[in-house]
């Protein structure tokens, strides 16, 4: 992998979007051939299943390589219209009143834009104490000038978190693009894309282990597929995939594998709580929920990478002090 | 393109942008033919939104109500109204030898598919309240054409009353299968039946 080291930044961009479009591909026709054959109902419907993830991967990968073509600001871009289609998803779950509108406009119009702005800007000091100080403290009063009394701790707290996981867990990602560490210029993209490949490959670790095992689940009213040992085994999946990418970072190749394993870990952790305020909104799906949130069902996919992108973020920058 | 039409295009993408303006089709197919839409209505946003999930090929031809006194009052509002929307226009004030019906009849007599709420006024009880007699007479004067039941969802939680800048919150438009007037029903039970389908359309929605 040395020699996949020393190829400069644009060469090594290309051959990680040929590697990842010919996998895609791969899958892609694989998949083809194997809706030719004549099959059974469930069959088809787990053909079904696997239509629409493939489509979320294309669209993610297109998505990805339009953010790197258009540079730093398209990439911050992507990332804002990722996080206001999730909050947007997430409020519409949730239980709010009409003395909460001032605030859930400061959300999308004040709040969302300023924080993908400073992300851009790498005005990293107030980009990390931006939300969790003064928009903690800024909705609760934006909140109560709405004069109503009702669940108000309730409602204020709802908010917050919303805005805590789509807003501030999803701008470490552009931050991540932006981070200047030694020696790594410009090189932030491969940091993203790591970070995506990783939790990716977590999750499909973990689910295709859940599926084979059959252990004991940790929180069955939660979720009857979370377990230590899918979840360990998704880390380890997610650990080897850091590894493999180990050449487009900065780290050393123990460093890639831990660091890909600690996202991953969280990424999973990250759909397990989502999974558990699915069950406290009363949907199997987000998506799911044709009725009010379409067919699109982001939040589902994005929520493991809002948990693992700070996390992920501040490992970085705690290993090389920057 | 001329202005009017990029502005109905800007529109309708923004009202996806906020809403996801979803249009869920459970008793008919969004066809060209000629219909009357008739739904809840909690907000003002509520046209917008039936029209965003409209596909675009029927935007064209599917005409708002609007009043005349308050939709004709300012340059702007007149424009947005009859270039963008192509609104059909009604007086509140009713005099006696005028048939407020009348600019409906005259559009479906041309062809077009109209959007009612006939509930006259927006509600936000959740419930909505009695229809008004027009859908009737439509119904009446116009039997070949379809009278689709609409149901709005989430709407209200947009725009609340007295509210300007709308909240993006995910919404839903679900069409229901066209109600036909049975020969011999009176005002009274088309006007009961025809909200019941409307109601009805939120359980399907949920």
């Amino acid at each position: 992998m040395g020699a996949l080291r020393n190829l400069d930044v644009t060469q090594q961009v290309a051959l990680l979007f040929v590697v990842l479009f010919g996998l895609l591909t791969l899958v892609t026709a694989v998949w083809l051939a194997r809706t030719l054959r004549e099959t059974d109902d469930a069959e088809r419907e787990r053909q079904e299943r696997f239509r629409r993830d493939l489509r979320a991967v294309w669209v993610g990968a297109l998505l990805f390589w339009v953010a790197w073509v258009s540079g730093a600001i398209g990439a911050t871009l992507l990332f804002a219209v990722l996080s206001f289609v999730a909050l947007r998803e997430f409020i519409t779950l949730t239980h709010t009143r009409r003395a909460d509108h001032r605030s859930l406009l400061l959300a999308f119009f004040g709040i969302l834009p300023l924080q993908f702005v400073l992300a851009g800007a790498q005005s990293l000091n107030l980009f990390m104490v931006f939300i969790p100080v003064y928009t903690f403290l800024a909705i609760p009063v934006v909140s109560a000038f709405g004069d109503d009394p009702q669940r108000f701790l309730e409602r204020t707290a709802k908010i917050q978190w919303g805005i805590m996981v789509c807003i501030y867990g999803m701008s470490h990602a552009p931050a991540l693009l932006l981070l200047e560490l030694p020696q790594y210029n410009e090189r932030g993209a491969f940091l993203v894309l790591y970070l995506v490949a990783v939790v990716t490959a977590a999750y499909i670790g973990q689910e295709s282990a859940a599926r084979r095992l059959r252990s004991l689940p940790v929180a069955r009213h939660i979720s009857r597929s979370f377990s230590w040992r899918a979840w360990s085994i998704g880390a380890v999946a997610a650990g080897l995939v850091g590894g493999l990418l180990y050449w487009a970072t900065p780290f050393k190749p123990w460093q890639a594998v831990g660091m890909g394993g600690i996202a991953g870990a969280c990424g999973m952790l990250g759909d397990f709580v989502m999974q558990a305020l699915k069950r406290d909104a009363g949907v199997r799906h987000w998506g799911g929920k044709v009725s009010v949130t379409g067919a699109v069902g982001l939040l589902d996919r994005v929520a493991p990478l809002c948990f693992a992108a700070p996390v992920f973020f501040h490992s970085v920058r705690w290993l090389y002090g920057a | 393109m001329n202005l009017a039409a990029a502005a109905g295009l800007f529109l309708a993408g923004l009202t996806r942008l906020i809403t996801g303006a979803q249009g869920h089709w459970y008793g008919c197919p969004p066809k060209a033919e000629q219909r009357v839409y008739f739904a809840n209505h909690q907000s003002h946003f509520d046209w917008v939104l039936i029209w965003a999930a409209l596909p675009s090929d029927l935007r064209a031809r599917t005409r708002p109500i609007a009043a005349r006194d308050y939709w004709t009052a300012s340059a702007f509002k007149q424009w947005l109204t009859t270039e963008v929307f192509n609104a059909v226009y009604v007086s509140r004030v009713r005099s006696a030898d005028e048939d407020p019906l009348e600019p409906l009849a005259e559009a479906l007599e041309n062809g077009d598919s109209l959007v009612i709420f006939p509930e006259g006024t927006r509600s936000n009880k959740g419930e909505p309240q009695a229809f008004k007699s027009g859908l009737y007479h439509l119904a009446q004067r116009f039997p070949e054409v379809q009278l689709i039941p609409a149901w709005i969802d989430n709407v209200q939680r947009v725009m609340p009353k007295g509210e300007v800048v709308p909240v993006p919150i995910l919404c839903s438009v679900t069409f229901g299968a066209p109600l036909q007037l049975e020969s011999g029903e009176d005002k009274d039970a088309f006007l009961v039946r025809a909200r019941e389908a409307v109601i009805a359309l939120r359980q399907v929605a949920d």
